[in-house]
């Protein structure tokens, strides 16, 4: 009796230490920018594990020496107009591959599918030719227009897997009320669909956030460029003298707010990633 | 995976029951309107669609076969697959006998593989760890979380810094624990970059494992497991023999997302390794053709290969997994 339960208090302190190795893994990338965005000068180039002053110059300075701000708002406005536009196309188009039988409708949701798949390399060439016949190039309702091919598809499919999976009777009383489809959507659904739409909202609000290669390719100047992107160019005289003060400080800006909506909302996106994936 | 698709296998059983209840007439005439309004609601979807996706693809496959340049895409040209392959005065020229091609083909899928097998290990392990029962259990899954939720940039700024030769923290650790005797350029010697880049989306992706392989094990059932327990059955077994066959499905579909994902990837190496050839991948080798060489109808080439690549993995994909559309 001795030897098992001192084998279970060995299984218990066992537990707790890989809990241990895996939170430092996790975190630690994320606490050692916070670290560093806090050093300016010479103490950057010196390796410390614990916090050693608090020195916000960095978090002012990246705002100086770059349209920063502007990059900021600039982020903030592509990635809710991509919420809002695909949403608004995935709860419409759920309804009718969610709750409508119809013939093509298992062809229809395989090409949708199919293009949440595609390289974005894929479409460069095309999309950019078609972002300039519009005259939408280095604007950021170019970049609106061309995140909706990864956020579209991935929206309508979460969506119509909620969709699917809510009871049939609400419908029919619905229906034989004599309500019209755009009401049944808008009075009976989407009620019970917040849930979904608040978890699919910050899965495309996160992928427009961090999108880079259309951005990258798209924006020309410092003024319409997003975040990611301009993270991405901030340089130095040379590359060996990157202010890397100011990169970690411009880091922790634009990661605090998604560690917060994560943090919040944790339950809704890890559910929302696995009816992407594993249901799908 | 068989308890959740429960749902939806016992709908249509609801719905016969509820056709037989409903006159006939009535119903095919609901019926119509409601397949006619499908067809209104999803209109606007595949407008989009096509022409956030389909129109541009084909106009990339296009200039593949052209010589478009990136200052005049309206000159172009048809010039057949010379882009792909083309014999002349003796030498072959064209995407497919670039060396470079064939480098950035091997780079990636080296990348793929070796990444996605430790997401997968390490992502197994975590999700073993938060299955069991512990105190702050909530607080570890949000924790893991966080790597996912930082923007790829965000991470290969922050691990350059990490693995700066000079001053970063990962050289001092490994020094300090007497791992190596010199600092080690780990984004700059040609031996190490891949490795680097493979360490950073180790670290970014695995949550998303964890957590997928995570959801599998939260729906297994309980009772084989109390079976295993009276028997007396080590735990190992237990995880090799009961575990693994009954998330295999899961795990299957997630290594096949995260396996796409690679094949596609771009940012995390354009800002940690910029160009160098050692970790160019395919999205990287087209982006610099079509962009930093301005030669459209190379680089479409380079697209349009790379698509059909992953085209045939999602093929895979859907074959696999078993998708269903009901």
């Amino acid at each position: 009796m001795g030897k098992r339960h001192f084998r279970r208090i060995l299984g218990q302190i066992g537990l707790y230490a890989l809990v241990v190795v895996i939170i430092l893994y996790a975190v630690f990338p994320f606490y050692y920018a916070v670290l560093s965005s806090l050093k300016t000068g010479s103490e950057l180039f010196r390796v410390d594990y614990f916090p050693f002053s608090w020195n916000f110059g960095n978090y002012v300075s990246v705002f100086q020496e770059q349209p920063f701000a502007r990059n900021l708002f600039n982020s903030i406005f592509v990635s809710f107009a991509v919420v809002v536009l695909s949403l608004f196309f995935g709860v419409t188009a759920a309804f009718a591959l969610g709750r409508v039988q119809f013939r093509g409708r298992g062809i229809l949701l395989l090409t949708i599918l199919g293009v949440s798949m595609f390289p974005q390399v894929a479409v460069l060439s095309g999309m950019f030719e078609l972002i300039r016949a519009m005259n939408l190039y280095n604007n950021l309702l170019g970049l609106i227009f061309a995140y909706m091919i990864f956020t579209l598809p991935f929206t309508v499919w979460v969506l119509t897997t909620f969709m699917r999976d809510l009871p049939k009777e609400l419908e029919e009383a619905a229906v034989m009320d004599g309500a019209k489809p755009w009401t049944i959507i808008t009075q009976v659904f989407m009620p019970l669909m917040w849930p979904a739409l608040v978890t699919t909202g910050l899965l495309a609000f996160i992928a427009a956030w961090n999108e880079f290669l259309f951005a990258l390719t798209f924006t020309l100047t410092n003024e319409m460029r997003t975040v990611p992107v301009a993270i991405a160019l901030i340089s130095g005289a040379s590359q060996f003298e990157l202010p890397w003060g100011n990169i970690m400080a411009a880091s922790v800006i634009v990661t605090v707010p998604l560690v917060i909506l994560v943090l919040i909302f944790q339950r809704r996106i890890v559910s929302g990633l696995t009816a992407g994936a594993v249901k799908g | 995976m068989s308890t959740t698709t429960r749902g939806t296998t016992t709908a249509p059983i609801e719905a016969t029951a509820m056709g037989a209840a409903t006159t006939k007439p009535q119903r095919s005439h609901l019926t119509r309107t409601r397949v006619r309004a499908a067809w209104i609601f999803l209109t606007p979807m595949l407008i989009v669609l096509a022409m956030v996706a389909g129109w541009p693809l084909a106009r990339t496959i296009w200039f593949s076969f052209t010589d478009a340049n990136l200052s005049d895409l309206g000159g172009a040209q048809f010039i057949g697959f010379a882009n792909y392959l083309e014999y002349y005065d003796g030498m072959w020229f064209g995407v497919l006998a670039d060396p470079d091609w064939w480098n950035s083909i091997w780079n990636t899928l080296y990348f793929a593989v070796i990444s996605v097998t430790l997401e997968v290990i390490f992502g197994m392990a975590i999700a073993l760890v938060l299955n069991s029962s512990f105190k702050g259990r909530a607080l570890v899954r949000a924790a893991v979380l966080i790597p996912w939720a930082i923007p790829t940039i965000v991470s290969a700024r922050m691990w350059g810094w990490m693995m700066n030769d000079q001053y970063g923290i990962l050289n001092d650790m490994l020094m300090q624990m007497g791992f190596i005797s010199t600092p080690l350029a780990w984004t700059a010697n040609p031996d190490l970059v891949m490795i680097s880049v493979v360490m950073v989306d180790v670290w970014k992706t695995t949550p998303f494992m964890a957590l997928l392989v995570l959801a599998a094990l939260q729906m297994l059932p309980g009772d084989c497991y109390e079976a295993a327990k009276v028997d007396g059955i080590s735990p190992i077994k237990v995880f090799f023999k009961v575990t693994l066959p009954l998330i295999r499905p899961a795990v299957m579909v997630a290594v096949i997302f995260r396996l796409l994902d690679a094949l596609r990837i771009f940012d995390l190496i354009y800002v940690l390794t910029s160009n160098s050839k050692d970790t160019m991948t395919m999205s990287v080798y087209a982006r610099q053709q079509l962009v930093d060489f301005q030669d459209v109808g190379y680089g479409s080439a380079a697209s349009t290969l790379l698509f059909f690549i992953v085209a045939l993995c999602t093929v895979l994909y859907i074959y696999l997994g078993k998708v269903r559309f009901d």
